[in-house]
């Protein structure tokens, strides 16, 4: 198991957390598309199958509601399946497993069985790819109760919450945001797993007292920048990363907002029943007489994915973001 | 390799099945279900099968394998909960091995094939020692041949060699549905396009039905891989209590199938034979009357879980939030059973 801080990509980092879990827990396997010799499309599994065999690293037959089903089967079976689905718009033929399987079972054997099940999903958009290929999911599963949805935004939160996730009693669906695959932060491997608290906790990636932007994955890197740039300015943005969609956790983004009392939220994903729209309500809720302006979200829009030409203006960008804070901090 | 079967036994088993099934219905017809799904006429393939299960053998029923779940030791009464809504499962499927009842068509296949992939990594297969080899016993009907997730299970489980046998029903109706609107071919020659082998038996000779299901499991247990077996049978009863079935198939078809029905035809046989006489019945009718006063007696005294139970076992550990839902939820259920103020 490697000890040391390293400087790595989020797909190396994510690729290190699956191998000390490997290498931690015998009854913890991969299945998935292409996940052996080639190492997975993004080669997120690279060089695990040659490390740890075909039984550990198993590629699967091409069926994406097979990887999912059988994965509940083995968890039944005593072992801990991290999944992989080659892409966000490939996962929906799994979404029967997923929905009425996958996230009932415990409630069903009154919590006599837990799956533990991960099922990795490459997830957003801005890599210019074609269709199917940019989607993002979140919502329909944090829309059914028993399930964890995580999303990192940095190589150092995909690996402890990779680890975190794989040790987990629960069903998590863990996006990866392609996105931020190949950017680079430091990693120190030897924190291990992240806390099994962390997957219910927000994350405040930056501090600051004008305004709160709550955003997820590839988007907290945008929203950082957008705060930087506001900092030139003189205005002190806090920056939180949700880091889990389900539990969401709402508590850290209404104590910044009684700070703050302003809000933006963004995600890629449309808007309409989206995640923004969730924490919304439940901030005007909690924080209603604090709040000094509408919550404002900043999202895709109500359209299909576009073709990947015009995605660089349809994706919520710094821009966008920038906008929404000058509106906000406008009331 | 000799079957097993004690007929006699699987005679009671038969009897005894179908008085579950009957209670049933009249629990229904009481109020005291909501739904139940007959398994009238499909005694023989689901005895058959079920007594050819060890006790390590692992298995994944529909939602109409009451007879297997009496053969495998599930508490009858358990069996009712689910339909009287007192439970989404009903029993502990890790305790006998027996897991809950699938509602989705099929998708239980794929957790069979994934719970033999398990065994096959455990190391319970093909050791030669009959208390460690184990194997997997999934149910499905004809219906589910259409699903997309059985024919997956079916690439699963060649691809792999994995210890798992489908057994499929074929009681020719998914509800209205007749079987030649799921298959131009007999369902046991499917297999044979996915690379194993399928097996088409008399689904109302319990004989037939556990030698084939004997066999199979034998071979899975052994590490020879999947077998589909094709019990052809009749669900003489609608698909459920709530279906009419005379609105699609005549009474003239039910009739012939009354007339091969399981239990009638292996009574007849050991009557005739000598292996048993009204003595053996009488007793096997005495242990009828007391399992449906168990019934109906245990049916409603099923406890009904607390408000709290669904949010305990949504996840592992309560969100603040689903806290926060429980809370308000158990105020305003109190404040109901308190009256108005």
């Amino acid at each position: 198991m490697s000890t040391e801080t390293k400087n790595q990509a989020m797909a190396h980092a994510l690729n290190q957390a699956l191998r000390d879990e490997l290498d931690t827990d015998p009854k913890v396997l991969l299945v998935g598309e292409d996940i052996g010799e080639l190492g997975g499309v993004f080669r997120v599994t690279d060089g695990l199958a040659k490390d740890f065999g075909g039984t550990r690293v198993v590629t699967s037959p091409l069926g994406e509601a097979g990887i999912v089903g059988s994965a509940i089967g083995l968890a039944m079976a005593g072992y801990r399946p991290v999944v992989e689905i080659q892409f966000d718009g490939f996962v929906f033929p799994a979404m029967n497993q997923i929905v009425t399987q996958l996230a009932k079972y415990r409630h069903r054997s009154e919590g006599r069985v837990s799956l533990p099940v991960v099922v990795r999903i490459p997830v957003g958009g801005g890599i210019g790819a074609i269709e199917h290929h940019s989607e993002s999911p979140e919502a329909y599963f944090a829309h059914t109760p028993g399930l964890r949805v995580v999303c990192p935004s940095t190589p150092q939160e995909a690996y402890a919450l990779m680890r975190a996730a794989i040790r987990c009693e629960d069903p998590v669906i863990f996006l990866e945001p392609k996105k931020a695959y190949w950017s680079k932060g430091p990693v120190d491997h030897a924190a291990g797993a992240a806390p099994r608290e962390a997957l219910d906790r927000a994350r405040v990636a930056r501090e600051g007292d004008a305004l709160t932007i709550a955003t997820y994955g590839a988007l907290t890197a945008t929203a950082l920048k957008a705060a930087d740039e506001l900092a030139a300015e003189g205005t002190e943005v806090e920056v939180i990363d949700l880091r889990t969609i389900a539990p969401l956790d709402h508590e850290t983004v209404v104590a910044s907002v009684r700070r703050t009392g302003r809000l933006v939220i963004a995600h890629e994903a449309s808007q309409s029943g989206g995640i923004g729209g969730e924490l919304a309500a439940r901030v005007q809720r909690d924080a209603f007489f604090e709040l000094e302006a509408p919550v404002l979200r900043v999202t895709g829009y109500d359209t299909p994915y576009p073709a990947s030409r015009l995605e660089e203006e349809w994706l919520p960008g710094l821009d966008r973001l920038l906008d929404a804070c000058d509106a906000s901090l406008a009331y | 390799m000799e079957p097993t079967l004690d007929l006699r036994a699987a005679l009671r088993d038969m009897i005894l099945a179908r008085r579950v099934d009957t209670e049933a219905i009249a629990l229904q017809r009481q109020g005291e279900l909501g739904l139940w799904p007959s398994m009238l006429g499909q005694e023989g393939a689901q005895v058959g099968a079920g007594s050819a299960l060890r006790p390590r053998d692992v298995v994944f029923p529909t939602y109409r394998e009451h007879a297997v779940a009496w053969c495998f030791g599930v508490d009858p009464v358990q069996l009712l909960g689910l339909f009287r809504g007192t439970t989404m499962g009903g029993w502990d499927p890790a305790e006998r091995g027996f897991q809950l009842y699938t509602l989705v068509i099929g998708a239980q296949t794929l957790h069979a094939v994934g719970y033999a992939m398990g065994i096959v990594r455990d190391g319970d297969v093909g050791t030669g020692d009959p208390d460690r080899d184990r194997a997997v016993l999934v149910f499905l009907g004809d219906g589910a041949l259409s699903e997309g997730e059985t024919n997956e299970a079916f690439v699963w489980a060649a691809a792999q060699n994995l210890p798992v046998v489908f057994f499929c029903q074929n009681n020719q109706w998914a509800i209205s549905a007749p079987f030649s609107v799921q298959s131009r071919v007999p369902a046991a020659q499917r297999a044979s396009g996915f690379g194993f082998p399928g097996v088409q038996v008399d689904g109302n000779d319990v004989a037939a039905c556990h030698a084939a299901t004997e066999q199979a499991l034998a071979q899975a247990r052994a590490g020879g891989g999947p077998t589909l077996i094709e019990a052809v049978t009749y669900r003489r009863n609608p698909h459920t209590t709530s279906d009419d079935d005379l609105r699609y198939r005549d009474a003239a078809e039910n009739d012939h199938w009354r007339d091969l029905d399981p239990v009638d035809r292996l009574r007849t046989t050991l009557l005739e034979s000598g292996a048993i006489d009204d003595a053996f019945l009488a007793a096997v009718a005495a242990e009828e009357q007391e399992l449906a006063e168990r019934l109906r007696t245990g049916c409603r005294a099923l406890p009904v879980p607390s408000h709290d139970d669904p949010f305990l076992h949504t996840l592992h550990t309560m969100t603040p939030e689903l806290a926060r839902q429980r809370d308000e939820h158990l105020a305003f259920v109190a404040a109901g059973e308190e009256g108005p103020a």
